[in-house]
């Protein structure tokens, strides 16, 4: 702190060249170097002096920002003409430009064609000022209003939800005991809405004030204006559920996605702590993910879009709030799970479970889906080629089908060896099998292309995380329980092959994986290490082939030091990254990795549990 | 202008109604009043001595004659005339004054006036540093007339420096004095810790003085770092500093040259400092400590840096401990006995609801409140107050009536909080006043403009023009009414005027004029009436601050960049009193209750009480670690409250002069500051969108004045702001400007709304 005081404080000068070029742009063609510095020293004085009396107009001013402004004061002080020309509200932007060894900060001034500027529209009169009350404190309650900001930091909502105990107990905030008491008594009386307004959603029953409260809260979210959808927001995410069940009812596709999407930005707002409202999202969720019907034409409207964006919500919040304790994605999978197993599910359901199983992942496309592919083909069967039934299950099995199959193919394409045989494709998948394969053959293309740009662009990445693998090892052996923090580990590294030449190995998946070595000696071997895995499918998904790609291990593997061991060998240093994936699997599986270079390099596999009670969940091996 | 001209006339028109006020100053204020400015310094003011008025007449004829010298004819011009003084008179005294003095060149001269004036003013001291204010004063205010580069007195400053040593053994003295400091016991280390600032700032300003330049640099580099931290804002301007020119013209180190940095040592330490120079013969040192500090030396136990820091921060050092000694009358003013109509209108609403017994209990409390004399109350007349009028008796009366449903605050019982939001006002809200009935809010803002809202229903009205109002009925009972133009009515109304930001509003006590102050250098005085300037309060010359009116209305007291505070009064052009002293911007001006006295904040950190009788100096406060940006007084005078941009508010006891508080918990720059109207709660607004209650009335309970504390002026300050702190409010992202109580003890909270 001290130090970086201390630089602050040295002078800094202009440099001389900045008043070459401004002699220059006035006409004095040579300035002598002695000049330039006199003058530089000079000029930096006078700066640092018109800066500090501009500080004390913007402090006077009651801004925390400089302005244009405050110089021209700071000059008008020391009887200088105030500098014309650079009136602006904002930062001007400084453009910067550098070649030749010279670096050089510019205003870009544009040509400003006048005719242009007579011929737009004149823009929009800015608003007069005006005044606006409201209650900041009543009897030393803040209340919670939307003028006022959210009642209490994320934090505390967060010690709040989770130790609710603690919260209401007075004298241990910082802010003092009335302040506590306060916010005490606040959030008791959030709390007892909460309840209120739960009571009536369970009996379906809505009071007078609930529907205006409920027609005011939808209006501002639908409506236009986005600083009062905002504030909505993020006080009454409770009424949700109450909300999309009333919009279920009434069959209003419109505004449940209205609904979906404002439940997407709650869940983006990173100030809000949503644990405390999970209970009331994810049901709203679910229901538009597998509702028998959202709209009044199941026919025409398109429902469907809302299902896979309702599914993507999903799979985000499993992804955000999943913990140990309220085990969110193996509860959501189960449910789905049933209702996919469920031979009198309807179209619509069916499409909304898959969608929302493919959402969360590879993985569990691999496990639950693709088993299920030939079982699912046979129906499709059916409505496809069977008698009319109705219009609307062609559709939906015809939904459903696309959606399979644009799943499934990208996961297939990653799992299944080459070649792509037509017939043996029909065998494992039944009556999808034809489609799939070329779909498959169309993603292999696909993400071979897309491995080519990758290796001409190799990223460098160094993490070298020693905690981490120690505790990554010390999981690969503890199999049932582990501690809950690893599972925030937000997604588990993929292994590629260190040889992608070699065709056994397929290339890796689009951009997100890399591997790298780098070797002091030109002459190391690329064929360091070899990856052996064990099985990792389960009793279900026994047809899955496991590859060596469905490995994940989380590692980084350094034979430098016992690479010294074998003597003569130079250092070599393998690195396994992973560039943060976006859609990150869950579904775990267990791994080892084994070196066949010289030295024995040790190395940690890790381990990801499926904690859901899907039944591929009970992987683990070595 | 002409404008302006015609608003004085209309004021003139008004103020006929109430000419005794002019008359009523005679005793004090038109004897000030006719010696103009120059009535702050104790020139005239000076405390009957033996023959003061030789030796005053003698200075300031010392100073016509620099001016005159320096061509600074407009000063010379006015000086003398508010000093009243003969072309003749001065010519005569000049001659066998200074006789040497006059052949010599400019430099030398200044020198030669210097060592007259001191030799003159020998018995008292003090006037010397006033000379130097009063010179600084002059050249400041017309220096930019006589010619910009012309500054003598910067020169005779700066002289001061001249003496050479070898630069190269700066910084060995200065590491030495360190290692001795260093090395020195614990309970004397912090106090000669003290030394460390003014003796690096004037060694270093030796140096680039002397030309110096890498010496300076070197010196430092090696030795800023070990400053305190809440010098860091004045190391920052000197590191610009590097060569001589920069010293001229440099308002902050002239004011460090002139003043002498005032440090309170215990005499053990001391003694241990002086043998240690004295035994290393390190005379570089003991002469800038001789010439530049003032040390000023107690008896008894050293103090604790705890004690220290807390005292210190200021540009000039801490206050002598003897400027603090003053007698200063903070009790308040004896209530004016309003009886018949207060019993009218209590009868009127008690008949209503039928309780006559409430009557008399209400009436005996009112009654006894008013009839009790505070013993440290200034005398009612000592200065001439405006006279109550009619309006001002019924104003009066509501506000008892008012006062008696106040809510009584308390820690079990916050209060509420109305916040007033200025949207779209594109961070162009500047300041803020509420009228003290709560009726009428102004802002000021960066555009220029004025702006009143009314926040009641009633709406803002004009008055009729001229030729209307000849129409109305005079004698009509409702002929305050009927000169009103409906058609006028609005909710707000913009004032235009300045020609800079508005930096401070304040409305009178009778809700009839309003003031702001702008970066044009003028105080504006605005009829509510009829919505338009009165006059223009020009001589700040530089931007003005602050301003705010009286208690009583009638004065009025602005701050600015120059550097000094004034007293007005609504009909001066010029002003009653100067008050200087303060080394860097006045940045806030509050009156005391009683209106006898006047606090002034400033960016040299240091807040300072003056005597408006008088215009003296009575309390320097110092402690504040950044620029103080607002003011309080309790409602009972006794204490005041400070705000400072280190996000800390300090209390302090104003008859014994102390400080007796330490509130922190904001952070960033306080803005506003006010006691809830029985002075049990202070409101603190701030820059980090926050308004923050704390308990006042515990903080000043738990002081201990004892008389060793109030004599030595060593406090220890408990480290309780949390106890304090009762609430803490955010708002959205308003910065909090202005904070006002009801009378009804409701506060209201008004700030303008940052979107980003």
């Amino acid at each position: 702190m001290a130090e970086e005081r201390r630089q602050k404080l040295c002078s800094v000068i202009l440099p001389t060249e900045s008043m070459k070029a401004m002699a220059e742009s006035v006409g004095v063609g040579s300035l002598q170097e002695d000049s330039c510095l006199a003058l530089s020293e000079e000029v930096s004085y006078r700066i640092k002096e018109i800066a500090q009396d501009a500080l004390k107009f913007m402090h006077h001013g009651k801004r925390r920002k400089l302005t244009t402004g405050d110089i021209d004061h700071a000059l008008k002080l020391k009887n200088v003409e105030p500098l014309y020309g650079f009136q602006s509200q904002e930062f001007i932007p400084f453009r910067f430009a550098s070649g030749g060894g010279r670096e050089l900060h510019f205003y870009e001034e544009k040509e400003v064609d006048l005719s242009d500027i007579i011929n737009t529209p004149l823009p929009r009169v800015p608003l007069d000022v005006s005044l606006k009350a409201h209650w900041l404190s009543i009897d030393g309650v803040q209340p919670a209003i939307p003028e006022n900001p959210p009642p209490v930091p994320k934090e505390q909502q967060k010690t709040d939800s989770t130790e609710p105990l603690k919260a209401v107990k007075p004298g241990q905030e910082e802010e003092g005991s009335i302040q506590t008491k306060g916010q005490g008594a606040s959030s008791a009386e959030v709390k007892g809405k909460e309840k209120m307004r739960m009571k009536p959603r369970s009996t379906h029953e809505l009071s007078v004030e609930q529907q205006l409260y409920y027609k005011e809260i939808t209006e501002a979210c639908v409506g236009s204006c986005e600083a009062k959808r905002a504030v909505c927001v993020c006080n009454k995410c409770y009424l949700f559920l109450f909300q999309v069940r009333v919009n279920v009812v009434q069959n209003n596709l419109a505004l449940l996605i209205y609904l979906m999407r404002m439940v997407k930005a709650l869940m983006d707002n990173p100030t809000l702590y949503l644990e405390k409202y999970l209970h009331e999202l994810i049901p709203a969720v679910v229901t538009c993910i597998v509702s028998k019907q959202l709209c009044l034409r199941p026919d025409v409207d398109n429902h469907w879009a809302l299902r896979d964006f309702a599914a993507r919500l999903m799979a985000q919040s499993c992804k955000t709030f999943s913990t140990t304790t309220n085990n969110i994605q193996s509860r959501i999978t189960k449910t789905f799970t049933k209702a996919l197993l469920d031979d009198k599910t309807q179209w619509t359901t069916r499409y909304g479970c898959i969608a929302g199983l493919a959402e969360l992942g590879h993985d569990v496309i691999k496990t639950l889906i693709i088993p299920r592919l030939s079982v699912e083909g046979a129906r499709i069967k059916a409505v496809m080629d069977g008698p009319v039934v109705s219009n609307i299950d062609k559709i939906g099995a015809d939904h459903v089908q696309s959606l399979l199959l644009k799943h499934c193919a990208s996961v297939v394409a990653k799992t299944r060896p080459l070649p792509d045989m037509v017939d043996q494709y029909k065998v494992d998948y039944g009556y999808l099998g034809t489609m799939l394969c070329s779909h498959v053959v169309k993603a292999r293309a696909q993400a071979a292309f897309q491995a080519q740009t990758v290796n001409r662009t190799t990223l460098t990445i160094t993490q070298p995380r020693p905690t981490l693998s120690v505790s990554q090892s010390g999981l690969s052996t503890s199999s049932g329980s582990r501690a809950p923090s690893i599972i925030k580990v937000p997604s588990s590294l993929t292994l590629m092959s260190t040889r992608p030449g070699t065709p056994t190995q397929p290339s890796p998946p689009a951009t997100k994986y890399i591997v790298m070595a780098t070797s002091a000696g030109a002459a190391s071997t690329q064929q360091v290490i070899t990856l052996s895995s064990s099985q990792s499918g389960s009793p279900v998904t026994s047809t899955v082939p496991s590859t060596p790609t469905s490995l994940q291990p989380l590692v980084k593997l350094e034979s430098g030091n016992t690479g010294a061991v074998s003597g003569s060998r130079p250092l070599q240093k393998y690195i396994v990254v992973s560039l943060p994936s976006s859609s990150s699997s869950l579904e775990n599986k267990s791994s080892s990795v084994l070196p066949s270079s010289t030295s024995p390099i040790s190395m940690e596999s890790a381990v990801k549990l499926e904690r859901s009670e899907s039944p591929a969940a009970n992987t683990q091996s070595h | 202008m002409a404008a302006v001209q015609d608003g004085q006339m209309e004021l003139d028109a008004e103020k006929e109604t109430k000419p005794e006020i002019l008359s009523d100053g005679t005793s004090n204020l038109s004897g000030n009043t006719a010696s103009g400015t120059l009535s702050s310094s104790p020139l005239t003011a000076a405390p009957a001595g033996g023959a003061p008025k030789m030796e005053d007449q003698q200075t300031l004829i010392a100073v016509l004659q620099f001016l005159k010298r320096n061509k600074l004819t407009d000063s010379v011009e006015i000086l003398r005339r508010e000093a009243g003084l003969g072309e003749d008179q001065e010519d005569s005294q000049a001659t066998d004054g200074s006789g040497g003095g006059k052949g010599d060149v400019d430099g030398g001269d200044a020198n030669s006036l210097l060592s007259r004036v001191s030799i003159t003013s020998a018995a008292a001291p003090q006037s010397v540093i006033i000379f130097h204010s009063i010179i600084f004063f002059y050249s400041y205010r017309f220096g930019k007339v006589g010619g910009a580069d012309d500054q003598p007195d910067v020169s005779v400053v700066l002289s001061a420096y001249s003496q050479q040593g070898d630069p190269s053994l700066y910084q060995v003295y200065y590491s030495g004095l360190k290692n001795f400091i260093e090395s020195v016991l614990d309970c004397h280390r912090a106090e000669l810790s003290q030394l460390f600032y003014p003796l690096f700032v004037h060694m270093y300003l030796e140096l680039v003085y002397n030309n110096h330049e890498n010496e300076a640099k070197a010196f430092f580099e090696k030795f800023s770092g070990d400053q305190e931290c809440y010098y860091q804002d004045d190391l920052r301007v000197l590191c610009g500093l590097t060569k001589k020119e920069h010293l001229k013209g440099n308002e902050v180190l002239l004011d460090f040259r002139t003043s002498r940095f005032v440090l309170r040592i215990s005499r053990d330490s001391y003694q241990l400092l002086k043998r240690h120079l004295q035994e290393r013969h390190n005379n570089q040192i003991w002469n800038i400590i001789q010439e530049h500090l003032y040390i000023d030396i107690f008896d008894g136990m050293p103090r604790s840096k705890s004690q220290i820091d807390s005292m210190s921060g200021s540009l000039a050092g801490e206050g002598k401990r003897e400027v603090n000694k003053a007698k200063v009358f903070h009790g308040l003013l004896k209530e004016p006995e309003i009886e018949v109509p207060l019993d009218d209108e209590d009868d009127e609403a008690e008949n209503e609801e039928g309780k006559p017994k409430k009557k008399k209990t209400k009436k005996d409390s009112l009654g006894s409140k008013s009839k009790k004399q505070d013993p440290n109350a200034p005398q009612q007349n000592r200065i001439p107050l405006p006279e109550l009028k009619d309006s001002d008796k019924l104003d009066k009366i509501m506000y008892m009536k008012e006062s008696t449903k106040r809510i009584r605050l308390g820690p079990e019982n916050l209060p509420s909080i109305c916040f007033y939001t200025f949207l779209n006002a594109y961070q162009g809200l500047t300041a803020v006043d509420f009228t003290d009935d709560s009726s009428l809010l102004a802002g000021g803002f960066a555009d220029s403009t004025v702006r009143v809202w009314s926040v009641t229903p009633k709406k803002l009205r004009k008055v009729k023009s001229a030729a209307d109002l000849n129409m109305i009925d005079k004698e009509s009972d409702d002929v305050l009414e009927r000169i009103m133009d409906e058609k006028t009515a609005s909710e707000s109304k913009i004032l235009y005027g300045h020609s800079g930001p508005v930096y401070g509003v304040s409305f009178s006590p009778d809700r009839n004029y309003l003031l702001s102050s702008s970066e044009d250098g003028t105080v504006r005085l605005w009829s509510l009436l009829t919505f338009t300037c009165l006059v223009g309060y020009k001589g700040h010359n530089y931007p003005v601050w602050d301003t705010q009116f009286s208690p009583f209305g009638y004065y009025f007291v602005s701050g600015g960049h120059d550097r000094v505070a004034r007293l007005w009064a609504t009909d001066h052009y010029q002003p009653l009193r100067i008050f200087a002293g303060h080394l860097a911007d006045v940045t806030c001006t509050r009156f005391h209750p009683n209106s006898n006295y006047v606090a002034t904040g400033s960016t040299d950190r240091t807040i300072r009480l003056w005597d408006v009788l008088n215009g003296n100096c009575v309390r320097i406060f110092t402690g504040h670690k950044g620029p103080i940006h607002s003011l309080a007084f309790s409602p009972n005078g006794k204490f005041l409250a400070s705000g400072s941009t280190d996000g800390r508010v300090l209390l302090w006891d104003i008859g014994h002069g102390l400080m007796i508080g330490e509130l922190k918990g904001h952070t960033d720059t306080i803005y506003s500051l006010k006691f809830s109207r029985d002075g049990e709660i202070l409101a603190s607004g701030s820059m980090d969108n926050t308004v923050r209650l704390w308990n006042s009335m515990k903080a000043f309970d738990e002081v201990e004045t004892d008389d060793f504390t109030a004599t030595t002026g060593h406090i220890h300050l408990p480290d309780n702001s949390q106890e304090l702190l009762l609430g803490t409010y955010h708002s959205k992202s308003t910065p909090v400007t202005h904070l006002h109580f009801t009378r009804r003890n409701l506060l209201l909270a008004a700030g303008a709304y940052n979107s980003q």
